[in-house]
């Protein structure tokens, strides 16, 4: 799994930002077990303290869970990371028509021009 | 109680001001940076830290006591040029440090040395400069310490090395230590760090959390610094 860092923002923001979409494209498998914050953190580069602090957020959005001396597991709720995929994609959309319309394309065209694709 | 504390911290080297009224606090379990321009005091604040300086005013605390033998049994030092005798073999040098320092695993430091194809019977001196700093920073990151004070770890290597140094850091510092880096290369380790410090002209002119500082301005660490100190 390839992580990549831009130095211009926190870096514990674009890992969330990663690690959500590695879970909810399933390349991290709902029940699966993460590397350890140390690992982990060797494995990217980057602080320890910035994956736990990355961590620690994606636990508050239910994605992850510990389990107290085992480590940390991508939850086993498929609903949570459906819904969660859907979220994301939609931002994604949305930055689409935001983009697009930057271009001076409106909303219809731009879902014309999409299907032209 | 704190890890490190500098209070009121100044050092003139004659009349010369090299560090002027610095407080700071580190504490434990933190990478933190210390930035700062060749010149700008960095080498004199790790100095005064090591107790290899004595301040002109204020004092340096480490776990609330004066620099001294208990405080170099916590710390393991990088010292930007080389203390080591060049014509000891890598053996010799893993006995030396294996006789000084308790804290020192001997073990670890060998698989570490075998995994860059090291010979142990080598002379420092026939190796590259990328060697030898690969050689004492394993040296240094074996020792189980408290406070780590590495003194421009990344000068004069290449980018290979540097990738190679920055791993040995994350991969070997103790947990709950905390590690100082001294350097002006700041774009290849800005990723590492939880703090930096910025220091020029012998004075701290900023402190903060790494993420806080990009939030604020935007920028990476490496860009603010160069914004700060534009000549």
């Amino acid at each position: 799994m390839n992580f990549i860092f831009d130095n211009d923002r926190p870096i514990y923001i674009q890992l969330v930002e990663q690690l959500k979409e590695y879970i909810v494209a399933g390349k991290f498998k709902a029940g699966e077990k993460l590397p350890s914050v140390r690992e982990f953190a060797m494995q990217i580069k980057v602080n320890p303290n910035t994956v736990q602090k990355a961590l620690a957020e994606i636990e508050n959005q239910k994605l992850i869970y510990t389990e107290r001396t085992n480590g940390k597991f991508v939850t086993e709720n498929e609903k949570l990371i459906e819904n969660v995929k859907k979220e994301l994609a939609d931002q994604k959309v949305q930055k689409y028509f935001q983009d697009m319309n930057k271009l001076g394309i409106n909303k219809e065209d731009a879902i014309t021009y999409l299907q032209g694709k | 109680m704190e890890l490190l504390e500098c209070k009121n911290l100044s050092k003139f080297y004659d009349k010369k001001e090299a560090l002027k009224d610095v407080n700071l606090k580190v504490p434990r379990g933190k990478i933190i940076g210390l930035l700062g321009k060749n010149g700008s005091g960095k080498t004199t604040l790790i100095k005064l830290i090591n107790d290899l300086l004595i301040p002109t005013s204020g004092e340096v605390l480490i776990n609330g006591e004066k620099p001294g033998v208990e405080s170099k049994k916590i710390i393991s030092y990088l010292p930007e040029r080389t203390y080591l005798d060049k014509d000891m073999k890598v053996n010799q040098v893993i006995k030396y440090f294996e006789e000084f320092y308790d804290n020192f695993n001997a073990d670890p430091a060998r698989k570490l040395l075998k995994d860059l194809d090291l010979d142990e019977e080598q002379k420092l001196s026939k190796m590259s400069k990328g060697m030898q700093e690969k050689v004492q920073l394993i040296l240094v990151m074996s020792r189980k310490a408290d406070l780590y004070i590495l003194d421009e770890p990344l000068g004069g290597v290449d980018p290979a090395t540097r990738d190679y140094i920055l791993d040995t850091i994350l991969s070997n510092f103790n947990e709950g230590a905390s590690v100082i880096i001294s350097t002006h290369l700041i774009a290849d380790i800005e990723r590492i760090l939880d703090e930096v410090i910025f220091i020029d002209k012998g004075k701290i002119i900023l402190t903060s959390p790494a993420d806080e500082l990009r939030n604020k301005e935007n920028a990476s660490i490496d860009e603010i610094f160069r914004r700060c100190f534009k000549c």
